[in-house]
């Protein structure tokens, strides 16, 4: 397997890789057992963190997002992702719960205040924001769709995409189910949130999480104990959003309501 | 950066209803993928139909043979431009075979294709064209002999035994075709109905109701081809054929139209958490192209047509130049009925956005290579193809119903 172009390693096809288990199925049979690999073995294999390892996770308290937009405007800064409002690799939600029922939602815009109605407004039963941004799953289907490997999962767990090989289909965007992706205009080829892999795997936080006033946004490794990450899910009750995909996020959410997906 | 991406995609913000995740906007997958479906679907169907008389011995439609194996050829031709011209990066198409990730339904495409093509088309139309190929060289100077020469690999063999050995390998090609016939469009259906992040097309059912639609605009294109081009080539168009054709055409609809229904039902009575929107969608953005276009105009008129026609054939002898107006106009009506389940599809399952919370909206380009020019040209460029198609291996004596080349007559016994 030649070797990655990403720190952290991960598994980008080559093209020795592809004839080597192209010959050998031919060889020896092994469709029928290519076959079996698709089920899965066990039934949390996406999940169970390699020991010894790096394996990475982010924590998002509701109850503490302030909606102030800095955690978006430091990823686009920082990732140059277009200024323009169809490109984010994170964005914050703003819902608004009132009492007949009806639900609002939009997405806050940077550098603009968000509107202060809540405390006056007496129809209004309850309001939050809820940052979004890629839930970088266990199992993650972009990976799966991707034709040429283009997308992929590093051992660390965070899913990234090799520009120099992405062929722009956007099967991945269709295929993801958080609005997570978006194509990059500039360079014609699948774009999302990276954790920030560049700041990461130099001992640095995302820049989403280092900018957050509130701390609301959290970062580190699951397998370790005694990381800000593993507290956050001890301290916490947790949620993920659609776990009925059974694409297993590992963007963990704390007080998390219902209404959002 | 793309200013006028970003020029169109402002326009577009006022159109939004409810609430979208910010990069829901842009609908990735526009016309150039709503016309490969629909090309791969004519591939399938007229192969099927070409099948109809090799496999099940329907004797009737032997004019319409040569025909669709040609029509199935152009239109094959042209399905991978449509994929390539949409990719962000078209000059890089060729990873998708080199490096291709097994566990992505897109990345079998190559080798289907390459199956399909190689494997049971080009095979198929060669031997059926071979002794033709032989003899009209005889006939023939200058560059179409050559071609002829050439196209026959330079085989002279129209020996008793030699003609044997093609009829049993048409017969094999056949047999092994249908089932590649079902895997290239169910594949297509398959890479949609197997995106589990969105509803509006995860479904078992996507691929057959795929293989179903493609049938139908399959054989509803031979048939209007061949009543197109029989007159323009002097012939007289067999009624006892397009009356068959037309029999078929018609079972398929229902069988299509009764699996679009259960998918339909199933869906409404499942009532998932995404049926409100979609139903929001199904009022608002796709009542035009799905409620009229695909099921009343695409779908019940055609059904009502024919029907009409069977009704009265017999008991009053109905004109057969009325039956023939009646059969064109459902045949067309068919394909813009096609064409709209493309649409409904490809567009539909991009207009929800995935919070399930709101629709954003699609504007067709005009120009570029998403737009509605560039479509209009893979459409048309099939048709040319098979009028280059026609000149060298001219399926006019089959058409006007002159006994066929004694390799196709006696296969099929």
């Amino acid at each position: 397997m030649p070797l990655s172009p990403f720190a952290g390693g991960g598994t980008v096809n080559g093209r020795r890789t592809f004839l080597r288990g192209f010959f050998s199925v031919l060889l020896s049979g092994g469709a029928i057992g290519g076959i079996l690999k698709i089920l899965p073995s066990k039934a949390d294999a996406g999940e169970a963190p390699p020991k010894g390892q790096n394996w990475y996770g982010f924590g998002v308290s509701v109850d503490k997002c302030i909606g102030c937009a800095r955690c978006m405007e430091a990823c686009k800064s920082e990732n140059n992702v277009p200024r323009e409002p169809f490109f984010f690799r994170t964005w914050v939600e703003r819902y608004i719960l009132r009492k007949n029922g009806t639900t609002t939602v939009k997405a806050i815009a940077p550098n603009v205040e968000p509107s202060p109605e809540t405390a006056s407004d007496k129809s209004i039963l309850r309001s939050f924001f809820v940052p979004k941004l890629c839930n970088q799953c266990a199992s993650p289907p972009c990976v799966q769709v991707c034709p040429v490997g283009a997308t992929f999962q590093t051992k660390d767990g965070v899913v990234l995409v090799n520009e120099n090989t992405c062929i722009g289909c956007r099967y991945c965007i269709q295929a993801c189910p958080y609005g997570a992706r978006y194509l990059h205009p500039g360079t014609r080829t699948a774009d999302k949130c990276t954790f920030c892999y560049h700041r990461i795997s130099h001992g640095l936080l995302p820049a989403c999480v280092e900018v957050c006033p509130t701390q609301a946004r959290v970062f580190g490794d699951l397998n370790a104990a005694a990381s800000p990450m593993s507290r956050f899910l001890r301290m916490n009750k947790i949620h993920v959003l659609k776990p009925g995909l059974n694409t297993e996020p590992k963007v963990y959410y704390a007080s998390l309501d219902g209404e959002v997906r | 950066m793309n200013p006028e991406l970003v020029h169109t995609l402002r326009e577009l913000i006022p159109q939004i209803q409810g609430y979208i995740y910010p990069n829901e906007i842009e609908i990735h997958w526009g016309l150039l993928i709503v016309v490969y479906p629909y090309i791969t679907g004519v591939v399938a169907g007229a192969f099927i139909l070409a099948s109809l008389v090799k496999v099940f011995n329907v004797k009737e439609v032997q004019p319409l043979y040569r025909l669709s194996l040609l029509t199935a050829l152009a239109y094959l031709l042209v399905a991978p431009m449509a994929l390539v011209s949409h990719l962000g990066h078209p000059e890089r198409f060729y990873e998708i075979l080199l490096t291709p990730q097994t566990s992505s339904a897109m990345a079998m495409f190559g080798f289907v294709y390459a199956w399909y093509l190689m494997a049971v088309l080009l095979l198929e139309i060669w031997f059926v064209h071979r002794t033709d190929m032989i003899e009209w060289a005889e006939h023939e100077t200058g560059l179409m002999r050559h071609i002829h020469r050439a196209l026959a690999l330079y085989s002279r063999d129209t020996g008793d035994r030699s003609v044997a050995f093609d009829h049993k390998a048409l017969k094999v090609i056949t047999i092994v075709g249908i089932p590649s016939a079902f895997l290239l469009h169910g594949y297509v259906g398959f890479i949609f109905g197997s995106i589990k992040a969105n509803p509006w097309w995860s479904s078992v059912l996507i691929p057959i109701v795929f293989l179903f639609s493609a049938i139908v605009s399959g054989i509803a294109l031979v048939i209007l081809l061949y009543m197109i081009l029989t007159p323009l080539t002097g012939g007289k168009i067999s009624m006892r054929c397009v009356d068959k054709a037309i029999d078929f055409l018609f079972y398929a609809v229902i069988v299509d139209f009764s699996l679009e229904l259960v998918d339909f039902i199933h869906r409404v009575y499942q009532s998932e958490e995404e049926i409100k929107i979609l139903s929001e969608m199904v009022m608002s953005k796709l009542f035009a192209s799905l409620i009229i276009i695909q099921v009343l105009l695409g779908m019940l008129v055609p059904l009502t047509l024919i029907s009409l026609t069977k009704i009265f054939k017999k008991r009053f002898h109905l004109n057969e130049d009325l039956r023939k107006m009646v059969y064109f106009v459902a045949v067309i009506l068919i394909q813009f009925g096609i064409f709209a389940t493309r649409w409904n599809v490809v567009i539909g399952g991009q207009m929800f956005s995935k919070s399930f919370r709101g629709l954003t909206t699609y504007k067709m380009e005009f120009g570029g290579i998403e737009g509605l020019l560039f479509a209009i040209f893979l459409l048309a460029l099939p048709i040319l193809i098979l009028a280059v198609l026609t000149k060298i291996l001219p399926p006019w004596k089959e058409m006007h119903g002159q006994p066929a080349p004694e390799g196709v007559e006696a296969a099929g016994s």
